[in-house]
C-alpha cells in the first residue's frame, strides 16, 4: 500500500504535539489528521477508515486506553500506538493486552518512530496481500458453494459442470453429510435452468401416500383431507430442477410411478385423469449402494438405469482429509458471521485432532463440531477440548435417571444417537433398530432438528 | 534587495562564512533560485526549553514566518540543538509548502575529528539545508536512499544521500514550480 493510502490519526490534547507529530509524518507522505480528544477520535473512526492511530495516554475525559479499547471494536485492524510521557509497567502491559501495536515513551527517538511506522505499513500491506491471495486461492477451490482442493473432488466438479450443461438425469451417490444437496444445487445453478426453481424432496421422510401426493400433487377430494387441488413438486419444479433425495428409500409402488414419469415425461395428479407434462430436470441422490439394491431386487433395476445416466460420487471426508483445514477456515468465516463471533482460528492441536478424526458424519459433522467449538471456546482460539470429539468417539455410560418418562428417555436417546452419527438418519435408524420413516416421525414428534436442515453451505 | 531564498545564521557562535557560501551555491545549483545571506542580530527568545536544554524548531519556524522580506523563503541555520515535542531531536524542520525552514548543525559534527572531516561536515549541512528547503517547495520524503529528499533519522542516512534531487523529485519540483507552488 502506498504511503498516501496509509491514513494516520494523531490523538493528543496538546496542540503542539498534534502539529509537530503530524507535520513530521506528513513529510513521509502519509495522509494525516488530528483529534484533540478521545470522543473526537472515536467519531472520526466511526466515519472513516484509519490505518494507524497515535494516541496520547493521558488525556482529560477519555484516556488513551479507552480510545484504544473502543477503536479496536470499531476498526479491529487499526494499529494503535500509545504515547506517554509517564510510562509505567502496568499501563504498558494493559495497553498491550488491549491490543496496542506499541507503547512509546515521549520523547522518542526519530529512528524508533520512523522504523515503527515502516513496520506497521509493511505488516498491514502483508495482511492485505494475504487476504487477497486467500480469496484468489479460494476461487480456484470453489464449485459454487462447494470447496475442495482434493484432485478427486476437482475431477468430480468438472464432471458436474459438464452434467449441468446437459438435460440428462444425474444420480449423486455419497455418504450422509458429504453435500449431495449442495452439489445438486450447484449443478442447477450452473445449468441453463438456473433462473427456474430448484425443488428438493426428501423421499425418506414421508410415508408412501404422502410422498405420492407431495410429488405429483392431488385433485380436490381425491382422499380424505384433500380439500382443494394441490400442485406437486414435479409441477413446482417446471422449467427447473427436481432434486429427489434419499431415492433409495422409496417404496416399490413409487419406484414404478417414478419410472413411468421418467419414461413418458408426464404424470397424473393423485385422483386426477388429466396428464401433466414434465419439464423438470431430475437429480436424484442416495447414500445407499443403489447398484447392489438393484441387483438384489430391492430397487427396480429399470429405474436404476433410468436414474444412473450421469452418476457422480461424492467421496467421504475421511478420504479427502487434506480439505479439513480449508473447510475449517471457511466454516469459521461463515459461522463468525452467522453467530456474530470473533473466533480467529483453530489451535494447531485442535486442527491435528480434526485431521485425526474419521468423520462418519462427513462435512456436516465437521461444521457441527466447529459450531460447538465456537460456542464453548473461551478466547479467540478453539482448543482441542472445545471440540468435544472425545465425547463423540467414546460416549460415556451415563447413569440412568429414574425420574424420566419413557418418552423423555426415547427423546434423549434418539438425540444422542443422531449426534453420535453426525445427523446421519440411516445410520441412526440402524442403531435404533427402526426404519427411517419411523425415525423421521419421532424426530418430528420430539422437535429434534435434523442437522442437515440447517446446514446449507460449503462441503 | 530581496532574493528567492534568504539564509539567516541564527547560531550562538559567529557564523561560518565559508559554510554559508557553500550553502548558497548548493541551493542555487539544486533549485535554480537566487540566494542571499543575511547577517541579522535578532534571535527568537522563546524557543529555548530549559527542561530539555534544547530549542524548539517549531517555535523558531513560527518566529521566522513574517520576518521574510517580501515573498522570499527563509532558511535559518543554527548551531543549537533542535527538538519537536515528541522526538528527542531533529536535524531540522520545515513548513511543507510554506515559507520557513530551520537546520541545526549541532549533531552533524558528531563523529568527526580533524581537518579532513571538515568537508564531510559541510556536505552534511548542505544536504540537510537543501532537504528542508525542498519541503518548503512541497517535496515530501523520497524512497530513494540517495536522494537528498530521503528521510534522515541518523548520520548514516545523511551520509548515504547525495546533495541533489533524484530524477523523480527533480521532475516533481519542476511540476510544482510550474503550477505556481512557489514564491518566485
Amino acid at each position: 500500500m502506498s504511503k498516501e493510502r496509509t491514513r494516520v490519526l494523531v490523538v493528543d490534547d496538546e496542540e503542539i504535539v498534534r502539529e509537530s507529530l503530524s507535520g513530521w509524518l506528513a513529510k513521509d507522505g502519509y495522509t494525516l489528521d488530528t483529534a484533540p480528544d478521545g470522543p473526537t477520535a472515536i467519531d472520526k473512526l466511526k466515519r472513516e477508515r484509519w490505518s494507524i492511530l497515535l494516541v496520547d495516554l493521558k488525556m482529560p475525559g477519555m484516556d488513551g486506553l479507552q480510545v484504544l479499547e473502543t477503536a479496536k471494536t470499531i476498526q479491529p485492524d487499526v494499529a494503535v500506538v500509545i504515547m506517554t510521557a509517564y510510562a509505567t509497567v502496568e499501563t504498558a502491559v494493559e495497553a498491550m493486552k488491549l491490543g496496542a501495536y506499541d507503547y512509546l515513551v515521549k520523547p522518542f527517538d526519530p529512528e524508533e518512530l520512523s522504523l515503527m511506522m515502516v513496520k506497521i505499513v509493511a505488516q498491514q500491506q502483508l495482511v492485505r496481500e494475504n487476504v487477497l491471495l486467500r480469496k484468489v486461492l479460494k476461487r480456484d477451490f470453489h464449485f459454487r458453494d462447494m470447496l475442495s482442493k482434493s484432485p478427486v473432488m476437482h475431477r468430480m466438479f468438472d464432471l458436474a459442470r459438464s452434467a449441468a450443461r446437459s438435460q440428462s438425469t444425474v444420480l449423486i451417490l455419497g455418504e450422509s453429510g458429504t453435500g449431495k444437496e449442495l452439489l445438486a444445487r450447484a449443478i442447477h445453478a450452473e445449468s441453463p435452468r438456473q433462473s427456474a426453481p430448484f425443488v428438493a424432496v426428501s423421499c425418506a421422510s414421508l410415508t408412501e401416500t404422502l410422498l405420492e401426493s407431495e410429488l405429483f400433487g392431488h385433485e380436490k377430494g381425491s382422499f380424505t383431507g384433500a380439500v382443494s387441488r394441490r400442485k406437486g413438486k414435479f409441477e413446482s419444479a417446471q422449467g427447473g430442477t427436481l432434486f429427489l433425495d434419499e431415492i433409495g428409500d422409496i417404496s416399490s409402488k413409487l419406484q414404478l410411478d417414478l419410472l413411468r414419469v421418467l419414461e413418458e415425461r408426464k404424470f397424473f395428479r393423485v385422483g386426477g385423469s388429466e396428464a401433466v407434462e414434465v419439464d423438470a430436470r431430475i437429480i436424484a441422490a442416495t447414500n445407499r449402494d443403489l447398484r447392489k439394491a438393484a441387483e438384489t431386487g430391492q430397487f427396480r433395476d429399470d429405474l436404476y438405469y433410468r436414474l444412473n445416466v450421469i452418476p457422480i460420487t461424492l467421496p467421504p471426508l475421511r478420504e479427502r482429509l487434506e480439505d479439513v483445514p480449508l473447510l475449517v477456515e471457511h466454516f469459521l468465516e461463515t459461522l463468525n458471521l452467522e453467530m456474530s463471533h470473533r473466533i480467529e482460528e483453530v489451535s494447531a492441536d485442535a486442527l491435528a485432532a480434526l485431521m485425526r478424526y474419521d468423520w462418519p458424519g462427513n462435512v456436516r459433522e465437521l461444521r457441527n463440531v466447529l459450531e460447538r467449538g465456537m460456542v464453548v471456546a473461551k478466547g479467540a482460539l478453539i482448543m482441542p477440548e472445545d471440540l468435544g470429539l472425545d465425547a463423540v468417539t467414546t460416549p460415556r455410560q451415563a447413569p440412568i435417571d429414574v425420574t424420566l418418562s419413557l418418552d423423555e428417555v426415547e427423546h434423549r436417546h434418539i438425540a444422542a444417537v443422531l449426534q453420535h452419527g453426525g445427523g446421519n438418519v440411516t445410520h441412526a435408524a440402524r442403531i435404533l433398530g427402526i426404519d427411517r420413516v419411523t425415525l423421521y416421525n419421532k424426530i418430528r414428534k420430539y422437535g429434534l432438528r435434523r442437522v442437515e436442515e440447517h446446514n446449507g453451505d460449503a462441503t | 534587495m530581496t532574493a528567492d531564498v534568504h539564509i539567516w545564521w541564527l547560531g550562538a557562535d559567529a557564523p561560518d562564512v565559508g559554510l554559508l557560501d557553500a550553502l548558497r551555491s548548493a541551493i542555487h545549483a539544486v533549485f535554480g533560485v537566487s540566494v542571499r545571506i543575511d547577517h541579522r542580530p535578532d534571535r527568537p527568545t522563546d524557543a529555548f526549553d530549559p527542561r530539555r536544554g534544547q530549542h524548539s524548531s517549531t517555535q523558531i519556524l513560527k518566529w521566522l514566518v513574517g520576518r521574510s522580506p517580501g515573498s522570499s523563503r527563509m532558511l535559518a541555520v543554527t548551531d543549537v540543538d533542535l527538538f519537536i515535542p515528541v522526538l528527542t531531536f531533529v536535524f531540522g524542520e520545515a513548513q511543507l509548502g510554506g515559507d520557513a525552514a530551520v537546520v541545526s548543525t549541532a549533531r552533524l559534527a558528531t563523529g568527526l575529528d580533524g581537518a579532513p572531516s571538515r568537508a564531510l561536515f559541510d556536505s552534511r549541512v548542505v544536504k540537510e539545508c537543501v532537504h528542508e528547503l525542498g519541503h518548503t517547495y512541497g517535496l515530501i520524503h523520497c524512497d530513494s536512499g540517495v536522494c537528498v529528499m530521503s528521510r534522515s533519522v541518523n548520520l548514516i542516512d545523511v551520509d548515504a544521500k547525495h546533495p541533489a534531487l533524484c530524477a523523480d523529485c527533480e521532475a516533481r519540483y519542476r511540476a510544482l514550480h510550474r503550477k505556481g507552488n512557489h514564491h518566485e
